[in-house]
């Protein structure tokens, strides 16, 4: 079996997160994985047990999309933004705004595709409207995990 | 310690070092005062200090009120709260990334099929031989 390649996360400045990850693939083909909805369907599904009913991708500068996950409780989630840039196969800017809660506004996605000999490196970096944004998704649902954090932290600190 | 306005940033900074790193690790055990902290390391009581201020400041620990010892303990909340974050973030998408690996695969495998078959239908043909 193949080992899973590693997902890097970092936060370079108070505003945005950066992640980073390799795939063994031609960087068109990830591009297509990206953008194609009945692709992106597939895997952009988060926590186990949600799926994507809706998925439209308007992919042109000044284009939409949105995308709709579902539980298997019935509860729904929408997620969607306008395209801002589009270099295919390398880059793609897009804004984002989750519909039921409040994020502090858009946040901005910068996706760009580098190809090295036998695979891609994808970097996806997120700019939140401000700190206090950047704060809000980092409180969105943590006091839940918060227990569970705990356990992590030796972990983190023999690091 | 400062009671609120600790930053993501400013926690991410205090952990990047490995010293502190291993400060906050003792801390984790239970409370310490400077020197006791600084027994492990062949570091002089400034330096230790000074790893000391920017865990202060970040919110990380605490000095308790005994006057003479003044020990720090660990105040275990904003380290939590980042960690936890980053933590869901990464599941999330190792998740979603893993799922992407397989898609990517399984078009891997179709382009191939495809050019096979491509291959095939352009090679030439063995000339049919009557078999006597």
């Amino acid at each position: 079996m193949k080992q899973t390649a590693a997902l890097k996360i970092t936060t370079p400045s108070e505003r945005e997160l950066v992640m980073t990850r390799d795939f063994a693939a031609p960087r068109g083909m990830l591009f297509d994985a990206l953008t194609k909805p009945d692709l992106v369907q597939r895997w952009l599904l988060g926590p186990p047990g949600w799926t994507m009913p809706v998925c439209e991708i308007d992919l042109r500068v000044g284009g939409k999309y949105r995308y709709v996950w579902r539980n298997a409780d019935g509860r729904e989630m929408g997620m969607g933004g306008t395209f801002k840039e589009i270099v295919r196969p390398s880059r793609l800017v897009a804004t984002e705004t989750y519909e039921d809660y409040w994020t502090g506004g858009e946040t901005l996605v910068t996706t760009e595709l580098v190809e090295t000999r036998d695979k891609t490196s994808l970097s996806t970096t997120v700019r939140y409207a401000s700190r206090e944004a950047r704060d809000a998704a980092m409180k969105m649902g943590a006091t839940k995990g918060l227990e569970a954090s705990y356990d992590r932290l030796d972990q983190l600190l023999t690091a | 310690m400062k009671p609120t306005g600790y930053s993501l940033d400013t926690t991410f900074a205090a952990l990047a070092d490995p010293t502190r790193r291993a400060i906050l690790a003792r801390l984790a055990a239970g409370e310490a005062s400077v020197n006791e902290l600084a027994a492990p390391f062949e570091m002089s009581q400034p330096a230790i200090s000074k790893h000391l201020k920017v865990l202060e400041h970040a919110g990380l620990i605490a000095r308790s009120r005994e006057a003479q010892r003044r020990p720090r303990r660990l105040v275990p909340k904003p380290l939590a709260e980042a960690t936890e974050w980053i933590e869901r973030y990464r599941r999330l998408w190792e998740g979603n990334f893993k799922r992407l690996d397989a898609v990517l695969q399984e078009l891997k495998s179709k382009q191939k099929r495809t050019v096979d078959a491509l291959l095939e239908e352009v090679k030439p043909k063995p000339k049919k031989r009557s078999t006597r």
